[in-house]
């Protein structure tokens, strides 16, 4: 081989390996969803009150997994739905959360997380009615959790009823769905904590575990506490 | 390097420096030295401490190897360091070392010594799997275990699903709860499964570490023999929040955890009645109570299992 041929070759080679590392960064590290900010404007461990909206959709139409099961968070100043699970709240501050179910049942793998804890009094308002405990074995109520072990809140998510026509574009804007409202105090250090639903909503993964359950953006991410 | 120790061991019939002997000479007290601290200075602050009697046990066999181990990379140190200092080459020197020959007597004390340490360990190792009290070293010992200790332990169901581990107390109604709260001084018996994919349980404080397998109970035993705090790990890569998969248990006096137990059982009563039975394993994916209402409205799986049988699927 000439040695312009060589030289051709090895920047090709080097380019291709700029290429692939570009690639990794972008992709994995700059490329995850966006954050929403409920901090800003908030001063942080005064105990100001912060409205959290979120919503739980069968489907996730505007992602490359559009059969994929999802959250999906509110703009707080636009008001508009956000396809992302994270989110930043200010340390030491009440949160107002506000979640609509629009997907239909799964009972829980584990029944104990039928039980609500960590929130303000220990209740959820289903529809404007507390709630302690909802046993998912009983019956079609469940859709999925919003739990976040790191300070022990477990939200059973209550479902449409079995025979409901779910939503079928996302994220919902209408149909048959539930209003879960609660509070609980955000920690008073800043710190990460992610959350997670504990029902095995991955349809089409073993034991429903895969896919939607394991990737941020859809069925569990992260709330970041800010000071 | 035993063959040149052999050569250079002949001492004062070769006319040269006894090197075996000055070698020797150095190590021991660098040996000696060296398992002391390890012994009694180090030793007592080695994990995972001597919270229960199994960590103890733990520590103590981690103390062993130490000792052993020491000595052993001591000489191998100490050889190296002598052999760049004395046997380096020199300015000027062009001669050939000396012919190596093989020396019965250092091979048969090589083959000898690595020989009875090797068989040591073995035994050792196999006595304290059993030990302490014939009651297992802290490890799963699977659904059926060997060892097991004396009288009615207590009874403390670990349940690992992703990503958190809650707890179940048989003994007390069958309660689950995400507290684990242990009582000092008494033997308890670990049963540990999973609800979806493979976690361990590791309670390092403890000297507890046995896998959660899914519809397998895997029986540990240990018993605490000092109150304080117990950080509680999952030791399997379960998932994405596996590094966010722990807890922290507390180890309290006897009346203390009966208090909380008795308290806790009434409670959760109301979470109790939901619960399946207590079992040593669970099939999570048969929910019978709600196949029924959706057999009925043609969605869901038969059988009472999550999906239809073609869904879950391997992806």
């Amino acid at each position: 081989m000439s040695l312009p041929a060589r030289v051709v070759t090895l920047l090709l080679a080097f380019l291709a390996v700029v290429a692939v590392a570009l690639f990794v960064v972008i992709h994995y590290f700059l490329g995850g969803p966006p954050t929403v900010d409920y901090a800003s404007g908030v001063t942080a461990d005064t105990g100001a009150t912060v409205h959290v909206v979120m919503q739980e959709d069968p489907q996730n139409t505007v992602s490359t997994h559009p059969d994929w099961v999802s959250y999906f968070i509110q703009n707080p100043r636009t008001h508009a739905w956000i396809h992302t699970t994270l989110f930043k709240v200010p340390a030491g501050s009440k949160i107002d959360m506000t979640i609509y179910g629009y997907d239909g049942c799964t009972p829980l793998r584990n029944p104990y997380f039928g039980r609500v804890t960590g929130t303000i009094g220990g209740v959820e308002y289903v529809n404007g009615k507390p709630v302690k405990v909802i046993n998912s074995w009983s019956g079609c109520n469940v859709a999925h959790t919003f739990s976040i072990p790191g300070i022990n809140l477990n939200i059973p998510m209550a479902s449409p009823s079995l025979t409901a026509n779910l939503c079928g574009t996302s994220p919902c804007t209408s149909g048959p769905h539930e209003t879960v409202t609660f509070s609980f105090m955000s920690p008073k250090g800043p710190g990460e904590y992610f959350w997670q639903c504990r029902v095995p909503c991955g349809g089409g993964f073993l034991d429903g575990f895969g896919g939607p359950m394991q990737t941020i953006g859809f069925m569990t991410g992260n709330m970041e506490v800010v000071s | 390097m035993a063959a040149s120790v052999a050569e250079d061991a002949q001492g004062p019939g070769s006319g040269g420096p006894n090197h075996g002997l000055r070698i020797f000479l150095i190590w021991l007290p660098i040996a000696v030295a060296a398992d002391l601290l390890l012994y009694f200075v180090y030793g007592p602050h080695m994990p995972p401490g001597k919270m229960s009697n199994t960590a103890a046990s733990q520590q103590f066999d981690i103390k062993v190897m130490s000792v052993l181990a020491a000595p052993v990379m001591a000489f191998v140190l100490v050889f190296m360091a002598y052999s760049v200092i004395v046997w380096r080459h020199r300015e000027g020197d062009e001669e050939d070392g000396p012919p190596i020959f093989g020396h019965a007597r250092i091979q048969a004390t090589w083959i000898t010594v690595t020989a009875v340490i090797v068989l040591f360990l073995a035994g050792f190792g196999t006595y304290e799997l059993a030990w302490p009290g014939f009651a297992g070293a802290g490890a799963g010992e699977g659904p059926a275990p060997i060892w097991k200790p004396d009288g009615t332990p207590l009874q403390v169901q670990v349940i690992a699903q992703q990503w958190r581990f809650t707890y179940r107390y048989p003994q007390f109604g069958g309660f689950e709860t995400t507290a684990l709260m242990l009582p000092v001084g008494e033997p308890i018996q670990f049963n540990v499964t999973s609800l979806d994919v493979i976690h361990s349980f590791w309670a390092y404080q403890l000297g507890v570490k046995a896998d959660a397998n899914p519809g397998v109970n895997n029986v540990a035993y240990t018993t605490a023999q000092q109150t304080g705090t117990v950080t509680v790990r999952c030791a399997e890569l379960c998932g994405l929040w596996h590094g966010a998969m722990f807890n922290f248990g507390k180890v309290v006096s006897v009346a203390a955890f009966k208090a909380w137990a008795d308290k806790t059982e009434v409670q959760l009563a109301s979470v109790t009645k939901i619960l399946p039975p207590y079992a040593t394993t669970y099939d999570p994916t048969v929910v019978p109570q709600i196949n029924k209402a959706m057999a009925k409205a043609g969605i869901g799986g038969a059988n009472g299992y999550y999906y239809p049988p073609n869904d879950p699927v391997q992806p």
